[in-house]
């Protein structure tokens, strides 16, 4: 970096006046050594976990094989059997019912918010979208419990008898279902989509806007031809890490979910994901090694599972910065900050 | 120290005839084909009173003046003086910017284009603009960037195909591109780029083009091309060219109208403006003594 | 043909596709904030009706029925830990932002860390509680949930968010400054403390308080740490209660009372997170930089 700079030591010390004496040099060198370790010691804690995460999961992962413990589709604590494939697909399910409600209403705000609301109005809107953010996970849990679940339920039984022609639609409701803990995981991701999709529109250049408007484009059309088109590597990435978000999600989620090991039939019966089986079952795990192991190998799959899923997604979303002056900085810290930048 | 001689149109096209020194030049514009629709000239845009405001900062201060059908008219003066805003009033794009309005009237021909009635969208598609940074879309291939203008409209197949290619010659291209016509616009050079937007804007058959100092961003040779391009251009179009570069307004223009601190100071032929002005400001900024 | 039929409205259904394009996106705007308006308004109807002095100043009792008693030992649980693991956090989160943008902006080893941390934030919070539970409760460490461990997994949780957010901050303050303070012969250390530091605070306290706001509302990471206890503690070795888990614990019995503490403490816990997001952004705006 810069040249360091130098200052003029005492007369009379006999050396150039040029050098700086071991003793005011040292706090400089204390100061980058202390900070040069505080980053180390980040990624030495990421590879510790990761470590003892899978020595603790162990116990479980080689009684099972890893592919069985994955992919087995009897979870059931009586018997001893760990089998988490009704985890992995609830986990699966609840996911995607989240991405397929909570990301086009996610990009249609980011949208109208960034080209279309009037300037007085996009302030206030965009604070009110993300204070859904602001909200803890257990009170959403809560709200879905007592308001969600009793009030939809006539909805879902109306829906389920007159779809039940869509395959894994029927009309039995059970109160807790994957359902309602989708919609609740929509609704937690959708500020973090939303804001990132917003950063991302926000790049697109004003030439490629102009060029649109000066064709004779509607606002819409411009829109389409010049804004979308340009943000689509930046959205799907704003839309995976939503994913990530909604995967991780435990306590919503288990509170409204139902917690039955099992891989219902339709989206409005009771199910289970990696993250909720953790939550719930901690508790009675405490003195069965071989359970408290399975919980953990569960949390190791939920691990190894975001971090992909975030991987990836920040690929996209690096390569939907493009040409923005303050580079990807201004983007990822939009992404830590679990919402909009501060 | 005095600026180039300025030479007249004559004599420019007779240099220009020779080959060029340098061996590597882009290759001659081929013949033009001539626009099919018929009737369709350029039409004469005459300012009454325009003035244009961001915010309350008064920008253009009333001017008035008209721009000749079929014919090139350059806007010349110093940074800041009003001449982008003006002409983005033309195709009421200046509006865009929050917070922007414009007073006064705009007419083409005879109507008003800042009256009620009228759809702003409708006269983008009539007043076509190129910009200064040349703004290909970039998701889209050389194709599809001149075909867009043209699908919005709803335009498609072989019409579409057909029309296409006769705005990549209409802009001097098609020799060029025709046999990547799917690779992406953005791919191209800067000036090739520049001439892609041309053909964008000429696909949809505006009656008007505005350029917002289309050269600035270009080498000399890339700005050669297009100021041949602009000379065939007017023959189907009214042309209004913004330009910092007076040589290059002495150039192209047929008439040149000199604007000062959002006023209009003087609007004559090319010729007078820069060999005998009548406004003293005119002459001092013409022989380059602020600038 | 004449200048005004040219400038004639553009096709219907052109204007039509615009409209209905303007309208579902204005839409799906309002109805993005509809959850957000009905969890406030349930709030305030089930929770408010909880609150009362007694709420807040006893403990729960652990009764169903009857007095279940207040909040007391939640609220003051939750601002121990949280206090601590800010303690915790924001000064390793803001020394590795540091270190990110004064020593590291070119080296390769500063952009894996960088990486590391963004990839963190995206790591689910149970997952940190369950870290925690490994290493500090059942390992070789371990010996039980205790509050102090609690406040650790909440500091795993708050230190890549801050990190990446003072990194920001950081890196907005304009290098000119620098330069001038390096050119008149000051040391590093002293332009961090004396010029970078203070020129951030602004957005560095936004930062962090973000992070405090989100802690604040976290249970998963509390669960097998700190776990639950009912009576107030201010013993960071043992067990803790705190808001997010007593909402918990509560929701899951079938007690009317209960349920509607849980919503008291609900309310409580939202204004209180309300409050801390409020004031981060009121002193965001006092930043010179943003």
């Amino acid at each position: 970096m810069a040249v360091e700079a130098t200052t003029t030591s005492m007369a009379g010390s006999g050396r150039s006046p040029l050098e700086r004496p071991l003793r005011a040099r040292f706090p400089d060198r204390l100061l980058r050594w202390v900070l040069t370790a505080l980053a180390a010691g980040i990624l030495l804690l990421i590879a510790f976990f990761f470590v003892r995460l899978i020595v603790e999961a162990n116990p479980a992962l080689s009684k099972f094989g890893v592919l069985h413990f994955a992919f087995d589709n009897d979870w059931d604590v009586s018997r001893s059997i760990y089998g988490a494939l009704p985890l992995v697909v609830g986990t699966l399910i609840t996911s995607a019912i989240a991405l397929l409600i909570g990301v086009p209403i996610a990009v249609a705000t980011a949208v109208y918010l960034t080209e279309l609301a009037p300037r007085r109005v996009r302030g206030p809107l965009t604070v009110l979208v993300e204070l859904l953010a602001a909200v803890p996970s257990v009170v959403y849990g809560l709200w879905g419990v007592f308001v969600l679940i009793p009030k939809l339920k006539p909805a879902e039984a109306w829906f389920g008898r007159t779809f039940d022609f869509i395959p894994f639609v029927g009309a039995d409701v059970a109160g807790p279902n994957y359902f309602i803990a989708g919609l609740i995981l929509a609704i937690m991701i959708l500020p973090i989509v939303s804001a990132i999709s917003r950063e991302v529109l926000a790049t697109v250049p004003v030439g490629d806007k102009e060029a649109a408007l000066a064709l004779g484009a509607t606002r819409w059309e411009m829109i389409r031809i010049a804004v979308l088109p340009y943000s689509r590597a930046g959205i799907t990435g704003a839309a995976m890490l939503g994913l990530g978000r909604a995967i991780g999600e435990t306590i919503a989620v288990t509170l409204v979910i139902g917690n039955a090991p099992q891989i219902g039939g339709t989206i409005f019966e009771q199910g289970y994901t990696l993250a909720a089986v953790i939550a719930n079952e901690f508790g009675e795990a405490a003195n069965n090694p071989l359970h408290r192991a399975a919980l953990i190998a569960a949390g190791l799959v939920l691990f190894v599972l975001t971090l992909l899923v975030n991987v990836l997604a920040r690929a996209f979303v690096v390569r939907g910065q493009r040409k923005r002056a303050g580079g990807p900085a201004q983007g990822q810290a939009a992404i830590a900050a679990g919402g909009p930048p501060v | 120290m005095s600026p180039e001689p300025v030479r007249s149109r004559e004599q420019q096209r007779a240099t220009r005839a020779e080959p060029a020194p340098n061996g590597s030049a882009a290759p001659k514009a081929e013949p033009r084909a001539p626009r099919a629709t018929a009737g369709s000239d350029g039409r004469t845009v005459r300012l009454e009173g325009l003035r244009a405001f961001y915010g309350d900062a008064e920008a253009v201060k009333g001017v008035s003046l008209e721009y000749e059908a079929n014919r090139v008219t350059a806007m010349i003066g110093p940074s800041g003086c009003g001449k982008s805003t003006l002409v983005r009033c033309i195709n009421r794009m200046h509006e865009e910017i929050p917070g922007a309005h414009a007073e006064g009237t705009v007419r083409l021909d005879d109507a008003d284009i800042y009256d009620e009635a009228v759809d702003v969208v409708a006269v983008r598609r009539v007043v076509g603009m190129v910009f200064q940074k040349p703004n290909p879309f970039p998701t889209m291939s050389i194709f599809d960037n001149v075909a867009a203008g043209l699908r919005l409209t709803g335009r498609r197949g072989g019409d579409l195909k057909e029309r296409v290619e006769r705005s990549l010659r209409g802009a001097g291209l098609w020799e060029e591109v025709k046999d990547r016509l799917n690779s992406p616009g953005i791919g191209l050079s800067g000036g090739q780029q520049q001439r892609l937007c041309i053909a964008r804007t000429i696909a949809v058959e505006p009656e008007v083009i505005l350029m917002d100092e289309p050269c600035s961003a270009l080498d000399p040779v890339a700005t050669l091309k297009i100021e041949e391009l602009i000379d065939e251009l007017k023959r189907d179009y009214t042309i209004v060219i913004v330009t910092h570069n007076m040589q290059q307004a002495a150039r192209v223009a047929d008439k040149t109208a000199f604007m000062l601190s959002g006023e209009l100071v003087e609007f004559a032929e090319t010729h007078t403006i820069f060999t005998n002005p009548s406004d003293s400001r005119t002459e001092e900024y013409v022989t380059g003594k602020f600038g | 043909m004449s200048a005004m039929s040219v400038l004639a409205p553009i096709s219907g259904r052109r204007r039509r596709k615009d409209k209905v394009a303007r309208a579902l996106l204005l839409t799906a705007t309002l109805i993005a904030l509809v959850p957000l308006v009905l969890v406030i308004y349930y709030l305030l109807k089930r929770g408010l009706g909880a609150i009362s002095w007694h709420f807040f100043t006893s403990d729960p009792t652990g009764a169903f029925i009857g007095d279940p008693g207040g909040i007391k030992s939640a609220i003051l649980g939750t601002i121990e830990m949280v206090a601590l693991a800010t303690l915790i956090s924001v000064p390793i989160g803001i020394g590795v932002a540091l270190y990110l943008v004064e020593y590291g902006r070119d080296s390769k080893f500063a952009s894996v860390v960088r990486y590391f941390v963004d990839v963190m934030t995206g790591v689910p919070s149970i997952v940190f509680g369950l870290f925690v539970y490994i290493v500090l409760v059942i390992g070789s460490l371990g010996s039980g949930y205790a509050a102090w461990k609690g406040a650790i997994a909440l500091s795993l949780l708050m230190l890549p968010v801050i990190t990446r957010s003072s990194e920001v901050v950081l890196l907005l303050v304009p290098d000119s400054l620098r330069e001038a303070a390096l050119a008149l012969g000051a040391p590093r250390w002293r332009i961090v403390f004396r010029i970078v530091l203070p020129s951030a605070l602004p957005g560095l306290v936004t930062g962090s308080l973000l992070a405090v706001a989100r802690a604040a509302g976290e249970t998963a990471p509390l669960l097998f740490t700190a776990a639950i206890v009912f009576g107030t503690s201010f013993n960071l070795s043992d067990r803790m209660n705190s808001m997010p888990i007593q909402i918990f614990n509560d929701v899951g019995q079938a007690s009317d009372v209960l349920v509607q503490r849980a919503w008291g403490a609900a309310l409580t816990l939202v204004v209180m997170v309300l409050l801390l997001t409020l004031v981060a952004r009121l002193v965001a705006r006092r930043s010179r930089f943003t």
